[in-house]
């Protein structure tokens, strides 16, 4: 785990290393049985969202220290990306069954909404975060607020504040049954290319020589420019990757739930940073396992019965992280200012 | 403006009231609430905005603009004063409103009058603003923002959940009015009570957070907003402090909030959204951090701009018949307007349009290790 965090310092005492998964295991068998197979399901891929979103907003706040609050709302405007690509442009309205049509078809969505949230992230770095990289610390965060509430209002703006259906190019009738139960394949494909995502940014980070300097600049920005660290490239690159990211997620939000409002960015980027936070922020592997975490207990509460407080419930769960463990499950490198 | 040449006696009598006020701030800040409080009225009939709404209109809006003010002051308590991000602002606002809805409204059949209540409000608005912040306030400042921002979004959630008392969705309606038997009478289509009242209670606001400013909380507030570490090796509690902003942010807003209560007669979670902790933000970046005068005049010109002159401009649009510019709804900008106000000040100008004296080194100091 430790290998692809973004500029983690572990402070607590190593552990063995099978730990980890060996909990990840029992938890998640203990839910498969308490929650019957199909929310379970459902967890697993709405956990698959967050984290893609969650990873965001922990890259950011790894290389320089910025809720960036805007990046709900990135998410938020793929959603929409996804819906323009997959229904005007692709003339797209329901699932595709021809397999290569299909691939291609998901090939493009996936490519473009990505090419283009990436360019709209870095944009907003470069314009509206990078002139106050020396100001106070609450300008860039004031300043993301503006964004935020810019992206939503202009995505109100041109279509509306109803909710859209979004093509659901992957058919939804396909499953596989196994045992009782009926797997749909559109699970399994979100899930895949969900988790796909996460192990090449893992790799990324640890492997590339952008990823090391993407780990230098978040442990010292100064020292990692003396040893010839474009700092401005980097920390572009990480708004690309992260945006990307979030892009990925929004398609996926599309495919899985077909349908997106303007608003939907803010209470998923609200989970998706707890998730970061929970996670342990500026860590890649820890925010992706909140993303998980946090699925199960907003999809839990609605097992129990309590889905309108879903909200709360996760909410709370942020609060009790935050003072109790700030840096986290896995640890990160900035908890020990919290 | 001291450019100005005015005749011989004016400027004496200038010169003795700057005298008088500069010794004397609570009477200048009372003297200078009444002038503005008679000039917008009076000025509000001068022909160009005259024409554009009665007479009632304009004073509904200076005293909704007035209760914003408010709250942009009290939320500069926690931003400006102690540096505290507070993007929940709106939940206490909602808290006053429906603590008051729920005792003085026909929903549970209890009456209690308004003006206990006001400063029932404010205590309420200050218990909560202690119970989220107790446990948050050690946390660093971007932490405590989202923490805000979900107390913010799950004030809310409750109050349309927890239907049995809150009357989810529809509210609470028919909350009694302020009373003050056989002097005036409250209601619905006179304006000018409810205009004066609001007045007063700004009166009130202003005087105690200038004199907050200058007490030794006020200076510790601004320690810790400077330098944490700094206040904190300088003996002052850090903790004890910060809180006491937020509560005192809180309590303003809860103030606040019972008034907004009586004079709408409803309360809906629908009316405490983010959106209002963002325009009360907007306000309070715009008039400068820490800038008492400055952020109630940034509320004023915000709300003034969003619920007149955006409106105005659909009605005078049309008029006009151009015909690409016909189609767009202007007021639909109002939300946006927040957005670009706070990036634009914030890229732009961070000390806002008109800045406090003790602001400006704060950011004048980051410029010069930006260089």
């Amino acid at each position: 785990m430790a290998a692809g965090t973004v500029g983690t310092v572990r402070t607590e005492k190593p552990r063995s290393a099978l730990a980890l998964p060996v909990i990840i295991l029992a938890f998640l068998a203990a839910m498969f049985v308490w929650m019957g197979f199909t929310q379970f399901l459902n967890a697993l891929t709405l956990g698959a969202v967050y984290a893609l979103v969650a990873l965001g907003y922990t890259m950011v706040y790894g290389i320089i220290e910025l809720i960036n609050f805007a990046h709900g709302d990135v998410f938020m405007v793929a959603t929409f990306v996804t819906m323009f690509v997959s229904g005007t442009v692709l003339n797209q309205k329901e699932g595709i069954y021809g397999i290569p049509q299909l691939l291609l078809a998901l090939v493009a969505v996936f490519a473009i909404t990505i090419t283009v949230m990436a360019i709209i992230g870095a944009v907003i770095e470069r314009f509206a975060y990078r002139p106050l990289r020396r100001a106070p610390k609450l300008a860039p965060l004031i300043t993301a607020i503006g964004v935020s509430f810019i992206l939503q209002n202009i995505i109100q703006y041109l279509v509306g504040p109803y909710t859209y259906n979004v093509p659901q190019l992957f058919p939804v009738d396909w499953a596989v049954m196994i045992g009782e139960t009926r797997v749909p394949f559109l699970n399994i494909f979100v899930i895949a290319v969900a988790v796909s995502l996460m192990a090449l940014l893992q790799l990324f980070i640890s492997r590339t020589r952008t990823g090391k300097a993407m780990r230098t600049t978040s442990m010292d920005r100064d020292a990692s420019s003396l040893m010839g660290v474009n700092i401005d490239r980097t920390i572009m690159i990480t708004f690309l990757i992260g945006s990307g990211l979030a892009g990925a997620a929004g398609v996926i939000h599309g495919l899985y739930y077909g349908n997106t409002n303007f608003q939907v960015g803010f209470q998923s980027g609200l989970k998706a940073f707890t998730a970061a936070v929970l996670g342990g922020i500026g860590n890649t592997a820890g925010a992706a396992l909140g993303g998980f975490i946090i699925a199960f207990v907003e999809v839990g509460a609605v097992v129990l019965g309590f889905s309108r407080w879903g909200g709360a419930v996760v909410f709370s769960l942020l609060v009790i992280f935050l003072v109790f463990r700030p840096t986290g499950l896995l640890g990160s490198h900035t908890g020990d200012r919290a | 403006m001291s450019r100005l040449t005015l005749p011989a006696p004016l400027a004496a009598l200038r010169s003795r009231m700057r005298g008088y006020f500069g010794a004397h701030r609570s009477q200048g800040v009372i003297f200078a609430i009444i002038v503005i409080g008679i000039a917008l009225p009076l000025l509000s009939r001068v022909p160009p905005f005259g024409q554009l709404q009665s007479i009632n209109a304009w004073t509904n809006a200076f005293t909704i603009a007035a209760i914003y003010a408010i709250l942009a002051i009290g939320l500069n308590v926690v931003i400006g004063f102690a540096g505290l991000l507070d993007l929940g602002y709106a939940a206490f606002f909602a808290l006053g409103g429906y603590t008051y809805a729920i005792v003085a409204s026909p929903f549970f059949g209890i009456h209690i009058p308004f003006w206990p209540m006001l400063i029932f409000g404010a205590i309420i608005g200050a218990i909560f603003g202690i119970l989220l912040g107790a446990p948050t306030l050690r946390l660093r400042g971007d932490y405590l923002a989202i923490v805000t921002l979900g107390f913010g979004e799950i004030v809310p959630i409750a109050l349309l959940n927890a239907d049995k008392f809150t009357a989810g969705t529809i509210g609470i309606g028919g909350i009694d009015k302020p009373q003050i038997p056989g002097v005036v009478n409250f209601t619905l289509i006179n304006p000018w009570p409810f205009y004066v009242l609001i007045l007063l209670m700004l009166m009130l606001v202003v005087v105690a957070v200038f004199r907050l400013e200058d007490s030794k909380v006020g200076r510790a507030w601004e320690a810790i907003r400077e330098d944490e570490l700094a206040a904190e090796s300088s003996g002052i509690n850090t903790v004890v402090s910060k809180l006491q902003a937020f509560a005192v942010g809180a309590a303003i807003a809860g103030f606040a909030g019972v008034f907004n209560a009586a004079k709408l007669t409803i309360v809906s979670p629908g009316q405490f959204g983010f959106v209002v902790s963002v325009s009360t933000l907007s306000a309070v970046v715009l008039g400068g951090m820490g800038n008492v005068v400055g952020v109630g005049a940034g509320a004023f010109v915000i709300y003034l701009i969003q619920s007149i002159f955006l409106k105005q401009l659909n009605i005078l649009i049309s008029q006009l018949g151009i015909p690409i510019l016909g189609d767009i709804d202007f007021l639909q900008f109002q939300y946006v307007l927040y957005g670009v106000v706070l990036v634009i000040m914030m890229l732009k100008r961070p000390q806002g349009i008109y800045p406090a004296r003790r602001r400006m080194r704060t950011f004048a100091d980051s410029k010069e290790t930006a260089k």
